[in-house]
């Protein structure tokens, strides 16, 4: 009796001590060209010098799931460790001859298809892994998106407490109060990467949503 | 109504299908998701009576995307749901939870799918939808 007092008094010290220094799967989640590859990589950045992958105009630039493991983050004094987890944009159709727009061949606009539909399928494989989600959305698009809804109905289903970013408030057509309405029931913080615009109020919310993990 | 396609390849036209939810109500995800993805491939507008669930609609993309690529002129698909009272009030959300969990699925919703090479964009906002179609 004695024994197994003492066995879950230290499993318990053991366990709440590792669960404070163990690494936070932080998600970044949501549509192509949104900025959540810019917005990871602004994060990255600041708190360990480098990025996590590149960016680009062309939908579609991340089509593997990107890490960055052991990030601290420090805000007003408290520091968190967080593994950085970038995904490739969520999308319901994928042309290759939306590719060629850009002036990219034909071969490897297929090629660039191809990869960003079996992107899109791990991303979705990931979603379990996740301990809080980040869904970054274009805040100069409308907002009412299907593919917006399911990611974010997926994260409630699976209790994944979610961070709505509507980024790029830096341009003219942003429309932050668009997406609040649009989901009345979710923490909406904008923000710019590109510019790091208005991050303080994206950490404080990091840090917050860290506490109901 | 246009006439009723083949199956995906060159456009000749499209219907309108409509799937009562009695229709999918006793399949499994895989089997639903079979259903309406072999509607789509028929280059047909589907309009479902009721949502999928989260979870089905996931899969719903992940089977489309491991179909892009596989079969011929396949773009992939558009898709909207439509409930029409998404700000309601909390007791109205927690009356149709109970109706939902009675009747096994959200029947005031409507789901509209349709394959990518003839639907181009579903616009929506909470008070209207449009259906963007390819020339």
């Amino acid at each position: 009796m004695v024994i197994r007092v003492f066995k879950n008094f230290f499993s318990k010290v053991f366990s709440n001590l590792f669960r404070n220094r163990r690494s936070i799967k932080l998600g970044f989640y949501g549509p192509p060209n949104a900025g959540k590859t810019s917005l990871a990589n602004r994060i990255c950045k600041d708190f360990t010098g480098e990025e996590i992958g590149s960016v680009s105009k062309i939908p579609h630039e991340t089509r593997n799931v990107q890490f960055k493991e052991k990030v601290e983050i420090e805000y007003k004094g408290k520091k968190m460790i967080f593994k950085m987890i970038d995904t490739p944009g969520i999308a319901t159709r994928i042309d290759y001859e939306d590719f060629l727009k850009y002036k990219m061949k034909k071969k490897d606009a297929k090629k660039r298809a191809k990869e960003a539909t079996q992107g899109v399928i791990e991303s979705i494989k990931w979603l379990d892994d996740m301990d809080i989600v980040v869904v970054v959305l274009d805040a100069t698009e409308n907002p009412y998106n299907q593919v917006n809804i399911t990611i974010i109905g997926n994260l409630v289903a699976r209790k994944i407490p979610v961070l709505i970013v509507a980024n790029k408030i830096d341009l003219k057509k942003a429309d932050v109060k668009r997406i609040e309405a649009a989901f009345p029931e979710y923490e909406v913080v904008g923000i710019s990467a590109k510019y790091g615009k208005n991050l303080e109020e994206f950490y404080e919310s990091i840090f917050r949503l860290s506490k109901k993990i | 109504m246009a006439k009723r396609g083949k199956r995906v390849g060159k456009i000749k036209g499209f219907a309108i299908h409509f799937l009562p939810y009695s229709e999918i109500k006793n399949l499994n995800t895989p089997e639903r998701i079979k259903k309406i993805l072999g509607i789509v491939l028929g280059n047909n507008i589907l309009i479902i009576q009721g949502r999928l669930r989260a979870e089905e609609e996931t899969r719903l993309i992940e089977d489309t995307m491991a179909l892009i690529g596989h079969v011929k002129n396949f773009r992939g698909i558009e898709l909207a749901v439509v409930s029409g009272n998404e700000n309601d009030s909390f007791i109205e959300k927690l009356r149709r939870k109970i109706v939902t969990t009675i009747s096994g699925g959200d029947l005031e919703a409507i789901t509209i799918v349709g394959p990518a090479t003839i639907v181009k964009e579903i616009k929506k906002n909470p008070q209207k939808i449009e259906l963007l179609l390819n020339k």
